[in-house]
């Protein structure tokens, strides 16, 4: 029997199918395995950001930093390759690094001074937008070969459509987070925290630390969108990736995650990311309408999706509830 | 104290006894700050509760403290996870949640999510993680007020087990029959002492009960029932077969006009939950409280206001005072309430009725605008007496309207329950001081697990009979 707090992921699959296979029966485009691959590309950075957004969310908090966070990472490492020299690999590691730091930061003060996740990640929001703009006021291209080589890697498929570098990063970072989440005591630890943090203490889980490392995961996948973002663009720019996080926030609810913490699958964010780029990619192949249908149809499905745990989580509750 | 290996024990005493700390301290929650534990002859001294599991102290408390979203393998392999490759395999994690389960006699489905199973489940799913490392000894902290009888049986047998198995069992809770039918000795705190331990079979239960509230049946001269026995005035409030399962075995109660009835009982015994229902603040789920004639909806509590009835409940910070509004405010909700919300009482008239009732009941206050959090803890409760009383209510239930108090306080709040009764006005009102209780209460309920188990009237009211009726 399917465990009816599984059912808002099948609902999530069932919704991306049914649009995907709308499209393939509408447009004879569609069908092809270029429009997949061109998803996977274009949406990389998004679900990346989902991912670590999804631990989150998954332990009872939110995080509405990563947006500037993909903003601050691009521009430093354009800057650390541009006007320091450093190779891209190491300006990668470093940028990389810096935003687990910041990331870690954040945790810290949310669990040892007990403060909420809303308002310290708000002001990490201003903080890393703020400090963008300190590094460089305009756009700044990044060219160099390296960088160059990486975005033109290309693993052609069958039909027309590849996979490019960020898709695979993704796919990848997209592996190890449902690793993490499913086969690791710390995944285990933040399902638990998000369920009943009091319990969970007293079960034994370090609720502190665990929460510093959530905010430091989240940090690093927002620090490697930055870098995907950086390369997807072949350039930096400190205005970029505005509202991000609530795009992020948006992939994860439909993705079947309960926004108050205990319940969800890294998997189903990928498809929630999926969903919102599937609804993008309709209103191109339709022509006549304008992109602004997408938030249009991803409010629409992000009401769906809370009405739809709100009532499973209280069938749930009246079922088990003494009689 | 000392635990045997095998050996059930009752930790007994009233609320604020300290059992909670000692437990709390025994498991490492709370620092100790003298005294030494010894667990199979080693000094140990716990970190946190996590620490205390792995030197073989495992607690089980009365709300079930696993993750109600995660499956009962999750739950019960949290923290100690079989890994294959370093990562988890579940299939491992399954064998040995199995092996568990089997130990407490369960046989159910482990990778169904923790919450679609009954409480009582729940609490052997608990028990099971508890015996995972090799515990020495169990804490089972009131694990029987969510079960029904059968469950707790099931509980029982169990407990039975492993104590066989050499288990030490540490089993708290306020159900005196529970204690005589399990355990092998009680120890019994009171004011943070402890009073002593005894050998169950060799206990009666008088002497244990007075051990627990701190006096002897022998001290108590049957009180003198003075301003008692009035004539039988108009009923007001009607109680009928009013109960909820797992909450209060149905109760029939009468209340006159001019009349104060007790409620008495030990901790658990069921008294707030009689208040609870009977004003509806609880939705029960059998039975009816007409209310001068008025049948009451259940449930709502507006009904209950306009018909009039008034509720101090017994948590005075949490549910009482809204800490943060004025003295004034707080005063005029119930009264706002009951005109519903669309007609403000304009602020002349406010302050006219707060001024007065500051005055009537000797609120010390500054002033009506301050805060009524930083009050004195009798003051408060005199706001929230006042609450009630500019409503006009016939019938006022109080529960444990001393607690937290000073002496003064204390007393004045008795004097005015007094004058309220004398004015006419029903109350009920539920304390676990027997001495006040027979200064002021006509009548007096008493309640044990739940039931209402005697009702004395008049002369017959008195610490002495009330302790007796627990007891027997």
């Amino acid at each position: 029997m399917i465990n009816e707090r599984n059912l808002p992921i099948f609902a999530t699959l069932i919704v991306f199918m049914m649009l995907y296979g709308f499209g393939m029966y509408e447009y004879r485009g569609f069908r092809d395995t270029l429009v997949f691959t061109n998803l996977l590309t274009d949406n990389a950075f998004l679900i990346v950001t989902a991912i670590g957004m999804t631990f989150v969310i998954l332990s009872g908090g939110i995080d509405l930093s990563v947006g500037s966070m993909i903003a601050f990472i691009g521009v430093l490492m354009a800057y650390l390759i541009t006007s320091l020299g450093l190779h891209p690999l190491a300006a990668i590691a470093v940028a990389v690094l810096v935003g687990t730091l910041f990331g870690a930061i954040m945790g810290i003060i949310i669990a040892y001074f007990d403060l909420q996740a809303f308002i310290v990640t708000l002001a990490g929001m201003f903080l890393f937008r703020g400090l963008a703009y300190l590094i460089n006021l305009n756009s700044v291209p990044i060219n160099h070969p390296f960088v160059t080589a990486l975005s033109d890697i290309y693993v052609p498929l069958p039909g027309r459509g590849g996979l490019t570098f960020i898709a695979m990063a993704m796919l990848t970072l997209l592996v190890i987070g449902i690793i993490l989440a499913r086969r690791t005591r710390f995944g285990m630890n933040v399902y638990a925290i998000g369920g009943d943090s009091h319990s969970a203490a007293l079960l034994g889980v370090p609720v502190k630390k665990t929460t510093v490392k959530i905010y430091a995961l989240s940090g690093l996948y927002s620090a490697l969108t930055g870098v995907i973002f950086a390369i997807y663009t072949s350039s930096a720019y400190p205005l970029a990736a505005v509202g991000v996080e609530l795009d992020a926030i948006a992939a994860v609810v439909i993705g079947g995650t309960l926004l108050s913490g205990g319940v969800g699958y890294v998997f189903g964010t990928f498809l929630g990311g999926m969903i919102q780029g599937v609804i993008q990619t309709l209103i191109t192949f339709d022509g006549s309408l304008n992109s602004w249908w997408t938030k249009l149809a991803v409010g629409g499905l992000l009401l769906f999706f809370i009405l739809l745990q709100k009532g499973i989580v209280t069938w749930a509750k009246r079922r088990t509830s003494p009689t | 104290m000392d635990l045997r290996a095998g050996e059930i024990r009752a930790l007994l005493g009233e609320n604020g006894a300290g059992k909670s700390t000692f437990i709390k301290v025994l498991t490492g929650v709370y620092e100790r700050d003298q005294g030494t534990i010894h667990l199979d002859g080693q000094i140990i001294q716990a970190q946190d509760s996590g620490h205390a599991q792995r030197l073989g102290i495992s607690t089980v408390y009365q709300e079930v403290n696993l993750i109600p979203s995660m499956s009962v393998t999750e739950n019960l392999t949290l923290q100690q996870q079989d890994k294959t490759f370093g990562l988890i395999s579940w299939k491992k994690a399954q064998k040995r949640a199995m092996a568990l389960l089997a130990k407490v006699g369960l046989d159910i489905d482990p990778s169904k999510q923790l919450d679609s199973y009954s409480i009582a489940i729940q609490q052997l799913i608990a028990i099971a993680r508890a015996l995972s490392n090799d515990a020495k000894l169990l804490i089972l902290d009131e694990p029987t007020a969510s079960l029904d009888a059968g469950e707790i049986q099931q509980l029982f047998s169990l407990m039975k087990q492993l104590k066989e198995d050499g288990l030490g069992i540490i089993f708290v809770t306020h159900f005196l029959d529970q204690v005589y039918s399990i355990t092998d000795s009680i120890t019994v705190l009171r004011n943070g002492e402890s009073i002593g331990t005894f050998d169950t079979a060799q206990l009666p239960r008088a002497e244990l009960i007075s051990h627990m509230v701190g006096k002897s049946l022998d001290d108590l001269a049957p009180a003198s029932g003075q301003n008692r026995s009035q004539q039988p005035l108009e009923t007001l409030l009607t109680i009928k077969n009013l109960g909820k399962q797992r909450f209060l075995q149905p109760i029939d109660l009468n209340i006159h006009a001019g009349e104060v009835v007790g409620l008495a009982g030990l901790l658990g015994s069921g008294r707030t939950e009689v208040c609870e229902l009977a004003y509806g603040a609880t939705k029960a789920d059998q039975g009816e409280t007409t209310l001068k004639g008025h049948v009451l909806t259940q449930g709502s509590l507006r009904s209950a206001i306009r018909t009039g009835m008034g509720y101090c409940p017994e948590d005075r910070k949490q549910d009482g005072i809204v800490a943060e509004l004025s003295v004034r405010e707080n005063m005029i909700l119930a009264l706002q309430a009951s005109r519903g919300w669309w007609s403000p009482i304009p602020m002349v008239k406010q302050k006219e009725l707060v001024e007065e009732m500051i005055k009537r009941l000797a609120i010390k206050t500054p002033d009506m605008d301050k805060p009524i959090g930083e009050l004195s803890g009798g003051n408060q409760q005199k706001v929230i007496l006042a609450r009630w009383l500019i409503t006009h209510p016939d019938l006022l239930i109080l529960d444990e309207p001393t607690r937290g108090i000073d002496i003064g306080a204390h007393h004045e709040i008795i004097q005015i329950i007094q004058e309220l009764c004398a004015q006419g006005m029903g109350l009920l009102v539920a304390s676990s001081e027997l001495e006040e209780l027979v200064v002021f209460a006509h009548r007096v309920v008493v309640m044990k697990d739940r039931h209402k188990i005697a009702e004395l009237d008049g002369e017959q009211v008195s610490e002495h009979a009330i302790l007796q009726s627990i007891a027997s």
